[in-house]
């Protein structure tokens, strides 16, 4: 990556029940010091914490009925 | 493993019109009247093949086949007698929900005591079952998100960026390897299957050969675009959980790494692609042409119907301990026959 400032700020959707959509491609850190990546042109990341593929969200926030 | 570039066998006839249909793509026979086509049954095996012949010349074609048949005015007018067959079943057989919002709800809500095809192969499928499983599908999954590239000449603005970068994603996103057609062909080698475009279209049921031309009718006609749009946002909702289902029954029965990663990539894939669908491509063409709505969630419920179909076929055979397939894979001669009787 260039060392230099993007050209406009990166663009993150949030919503009340969902994943946050971040523009790819993303490093992200965890709480363990370790860094997992996607090159996706968008990422969903997990926010309601069951995802059993986290930090990505699985659908897993989904209502059950 | 390489994937071949030939241009698939013509497979065997299954009645009728699909024997007309075949002859007259090999010169050698004139074809069906339309009386025969009025007479099919919309989802029996003798149209559906048909219908599956007629459609696969846009994609890949057959060996032996002109590739200008595509064009052939005649088989055109077949074609579309095949298609109205399909589609008024199709219609009189859905319940279209009045907003695309109920369509959308309807699918986002997960049953808490699934019955589908993937919770039964999740809770107690056998390997057999499994390879049936992905025999079945290999007739979509070899052209993965292909029959969705015809909506996007017809879409643009937010609509159109959107359902491209979904279909990036699904086409690899620039890298052959992750192709999630050459993914779903990687899972058929780890599966002892063969991954040769079409080699399975002699043995899959009909019910599988109308999810595939349910596609391929809604993208070929632009004037069923808002249909296909409800369609991919169908199969983009529902893949995600399905595929962690499919990817757990993949692990427990110890099928290969590629088998699995097929279905873990489509669990991380499709959760993205679920909401770009309804926020961007769904939305952005209602935007452009609200008029749609109606057929947006046709699309979503059609969907439904060809996929309960297939899941009611698939599950009753399997429940019996027969095969699904029309020559089970381990049959001694599981090369398909050549004969044309049905």
């Amino acid at each position: 990556m260039p060392n230099v400032p993007s050209d406009r700020p990166r663009r993150i959707s949030v919503q009340r029940q969902g994943p946050v959509l971040v523009e790819g491609p993303v490093e992200i850190e965890l709480e363990d010091g370790t860094t997992v990546s996607s090159d996706r042109f968008r990422v969903a990341l997990c926010t309601c914490r069951r995802s059993r593929r986290y930090p990505w969200c699985d659908t897993s926030h989904r209502k059950r009925g | 493993m390489a994937h071949d570039h030939a241009e698939p066998r013509l497979p065997a006839a299954r009645g009728p019109l699909s024997a007309a249909v075949q002859e007259y793509l090999l010169g050698a026979g004139p074809l069906p009247a339309p009386e025969q086509v009025t007479d099919a049954d919309p989802y029996g095996d003798d149209l559906q093949l048909a219908l599956y012949l007629c459609y696969e010349l846009h994609y890949r074609g057959f060996a032996g086949v002109p590739a200008d048949a595509e064009w052939d005015p005649d088989l055109l007018r077949v074609r579309a007698a095949l298609e109205e067959r399909f589609l008024a079943a199709l219609r009189a057989d859905t319940r279209v929900p009045d907003t695309v919002d109920e369509a959308v709800e309807a699918l986002l809500v997960e049953p808490v005591e699934g019955n589908g095809v993937s919770h039964f192969l999740r809770d107690e499928g056998e390997l057999w079952q499994l390879r049936e499983y992905a025999a079945q599908r290999s007739v979509y999954h070899l052209k993965e998100a292909d029959p969705h590239g015809w909506v996007l000449p017809r879409l643009w603005g937010r609509a159109k960026a959107a359902m491209a970068a979904v279909e990036f994603d699904e086409w690899g996103g620039g890298r052959a390897d992750r192709v999630h057609a050459r993914l779903f062909a990687d899972l058929m080698a780890d599966l002892d299957l063969d991954t040769g475009y079409g080699h399975y279209l002699d043995d899959v049921c009909a019910e599988a050969l109308a999810t595939v031309n349910l596609m391929s009718l809604f993208g070929l006609h632009r004037s069923l675009r808002g249909a296909l749009v409800g369609h991919f946002a169908s199969v983009e909702i529902t893949s995600s959980p399905g595929s962690r289902r499919l990817a757990e029954a993949l692990r427990r029965t110890g099928a290969g790494p590629a088998a699995v990663h097929f279905y873990d990539e489509h669990v991380e894939a499709d959760a993205v692609h679920e909401q770009v669908v309804r926020n961007e491509v769904i939305a952005g063409l209602l935007e452009a042409e609200p008029h749609l709505a109606a057929d947006v969630a046709f699309g979503i419920a059609a969907t439904d119907t060809v996929e309960d179909r297939l899941a009611t076929r698939l599950l009753a055979d399997w429940r019996a301990g027969r095969s699904s397939l029309r020559t089970p894979l381990d049959a001694p001669h599981h090369a398909p026959q050549t004969s044309h009787s049905f």
